[in-house]
């Protein structure tokens, strides 16, 4: 392997890893606040890709104005599936761990059936953009725009999850609740309020993500699955409820995975990506940086 | 509540008391009575679409009351047991397409490996709690996936299509009638019931139940935490295997997305979890909910595409985990309580 294809394998790994540390930082977030896992996450992108295609085929505006739109209804319907699905969820006496599980599985399975309804299994793509299939030449190595553009936005998107959850009122509500669910209440935070903002802020990390997909990515019903996984890898790898877990273990995901495409069959990329998530969390059982 | 139920398990495991004795015996005349009625509507469905159905709700039936041993008694949430679904279906297909090897041998040398395989993966996974053990076996199950698809040994995307044979017992081929297939279905699901009653009652059995409830509690009362989760998956894991050798032969051609994709996983774990999970009719149950509709809409409706069948299959998982966390049996107070916690 020269130089130059060294960084050009390391610079589309980091680009693709910042995008996956997106995607999956909002199921980190909601597990770290409540100890949910949310088994429709890839759906929840499936719908951030779907309702940016859908504002587009009905507005024509360009995709990339249409991200904070994507990401506004994710926060929405991400609160509004706290309040109607998890909250009933949680209340379960038994079984509680299945009840989640399988009430956001069942979520997961209606939300493809839906957009196959409205959509059709068809596969979508948006087919004019700004940053639309162009590439640009960083001193000889070769960045594809629209994975920078959603580079650049990941990078902001931790540094401003990083601000609120430290200098916010609304940060200090979170991690107040995720230490201790009880101790809240007395001291007059509305529990139920702060999980239904955390879903929402969860969905709209993801909706982000989602939003920026949908600018060079195929959308169909089933997209979700793929990515989810990766996700889970994502974040079991970084330490369940860590978000700077999340961001690194993103990162490293994404370059192992650009690695093992060049130096191995192209079929075994996820292999590897898998059989590392594997090797490490049997030596650390909680991640790289889980609090367990 | 759990250091009772922990010290139940050590005190009660040798001599289980006589009222449940005759609560076991009980459960034993329900299965002869399910037989019966089963036997029953052997006359009354003919229709190859609806032997079909009842063929594929009394496999489901065994392959999770095979899950429920490891997700529902001893509560390791497994959602990868379709790597062990493609063990026995692919076990029995090579060598019966490749060595003319008669799939009953397949079968049950299928069974071992995927227990062995099952142990192997075990000691590495059961030191992962919680969510974190749920997906590392939705990850192994899917590197398994990917390596089937890659093996050209086994066919690769292609899989594996079984040699023409006439009908027969000895190669579990019946071209003609199906009725043969519910007789192995039935047997399959009767297989799988008694072991699962067996072990209920034994030692594993109360240990099992009092690692699920809370398993350092049971830990620190003496019972062997990891050889029971470990005896757990081995047995899980080899019934699951015996249903992927009975399904290969019933379908006669096998590739690696139809029989190891993480749709089958989902498939084992929801009739227990419809059902009621950790009982010994749950899965039963669940089964029967769940197969038909889910035949049915997709026969009805999924043709068409919209996605009705889809929103009909999420919409009922969602209902049912929601409305009844303990199971649709638990509507019924009386039969299999006894043994549900």
């Amino acid at each position: 392997m020269t130089v130059e294809s060294f960084f050009q394998v390391f610079a589309s790994g980091l680009l693709m890893g910042l995008l996956y540390a997106l995607i999956a930082v909002g199921l980190s977030l909601i597990f770290g606040l409540m100890d949910v896992v949310n088994f429709a996450h890839g759906e929840f992108l499936m719908a951030a890709m779907y309702a940016t295609f859908g504002l587009w085929a009905l507005t024509a505006i360009d995709p990339a104005l249409l991200i904070p739109a994507a990401t506004a209804l994710l926060f929405g319907f991400g609160a509004l599936v706290y309040m109607g699905v998890v909250r009933f969820a949680m209340r379960a006496r038994t079984n509680a761990a299945m009840v989640q599980i399988f009430a956001t599985f069942g979520l997961g399975i209606l939300m493809q059936g839906v957009a196959q309804y409205f959509f059709t299994p068809d596969y979508r793509s948006i087919t004019d953009s700004w940053f639309g299939n162009s590439t640009v030449d960083v001193a000889g190595v070769f960045l594809p725009v629209p994975q920078l553009f959603g580079a650049v936005i990941s990078v902001l998107a931790f540094v401003a999850l990083y601000l609120l959850m430290s200098r916010t009122d609304f940060g200090k509500a979170l991690e107040a609740t995720r230490e201790d669910q009880g101790a809240v209440a007395l001291v007059g935070i509305d529990r139920d309020r702060v999980f239904a903002l955390g879903w929402g802020l969860g969905a709209a990390l993801v909706g982000l993500a989602g939003g920026v997909l949908a600018i060079f990515y195929y959308i169909h019903p089933q997209v979700g699955g793929a990515f989810a996984l990766i996700a889970y890898v994502v974040v079991a790898l970084g330490g369940f409820g860590s978000v700077f877990g999340a961001l690194a273990a993103g990162i490293i995901v994404g370059l192992v995975e650009a690695f093992a495409a060049v130096l191995m069959p192209p079929s075994m990329k996820a292999i590897a990506v898998y059989s590392l998530y594997l090797a490490v969390v049997f030596i650390r059982p909680s991640g790289l940086f889980g609090r367990l | 509540m759990s250091d009772a139920t922990a010290t139940l398990a050590v005190t009660a495991a040798p001599t289980p008391s006589s009222k449940d004795d005759g609560a076991r015996r009980r459960q034993v005349l329900i299965l002869v009575a399910v037989c019966a009625v089963i036997a029953l509507l052997l006359f009354a469905v003919t229709d190859v679409y609806l032997q079909n159905v009842l063929i594929l709700t009394l496999m489901y039936a065994a392959l999770s009351q095979s899950w429920n041993i490891l997700g529902g008694y001893c509560g390791q949430i497994s959602l990868g047991h379709a790597l062990y679904f493609g063990v026995g279906a692919y076990t029995t297909s090579y060598l019966f397409a490749g060595y003319g090897i008669l799939p009953w041998f397949g079968l049950v040398l299928g069974g071992v490996l995927s227990a062995l395989l099952a142990l192997v993966l075990g000691y590495f996974c059961f030191r992962l709690k919680g969510h974190y053990f749920a997906i590392a076996t939705l990850v192994i199950a899917e590197i398994g996936l990917l390596l089937v698809h890659n093996s050209d040994t086994l066919g690769g995307a292609l899989g594996i299509q079984w040699p023409f044979a006439a009908d027969g017992w000895a190669t579990m081929q019946f071209a003609r009638n199906k009725l043969p297939y519910i007789y192995l279905a039935l047997a399959l699901f009767v297989v799988t019931w008694v072991a699962t009653y067996v072990i209920e009652g034994s030692r594993w059995g109360f240990w099992w139940r009092a690692i699920k409830d809370d398993s350092q509690a049971a830990e620190s009362l003496g019972v062997e935490v990891f050889r029971s989760k470990m005896a757990a998956a081995g047995v899980s894991a080899f019934f699951t295997a015996v249903g992927g050798a009975f399904y290969a032969a019933f379908v006669a051609y096998i590739d690696p997305d139809s029989v190891m994709s993480f749709r089958f996983s989902l498939l084992f774990c929801l009739p227990a979890v419809l059902g009621g999970i950790g009982t010994l009719w749950g899965p039963a149950v669940g089964a029967l909910i769940l197969i038909p509709v889910t035949e049915l809409t997709r026969s009805y409706l999924g043709g068409s595409g919209s996605g009705l069948d889809l929103i009909i299959y999420g919409g009922l998982i969602m209902i049912v985990a929601l409305a009844r966390p303990e199971g649709v049996l638990s509507l019924f107070g009386g039969a299999g309580k006894g043994s549900a916690r």
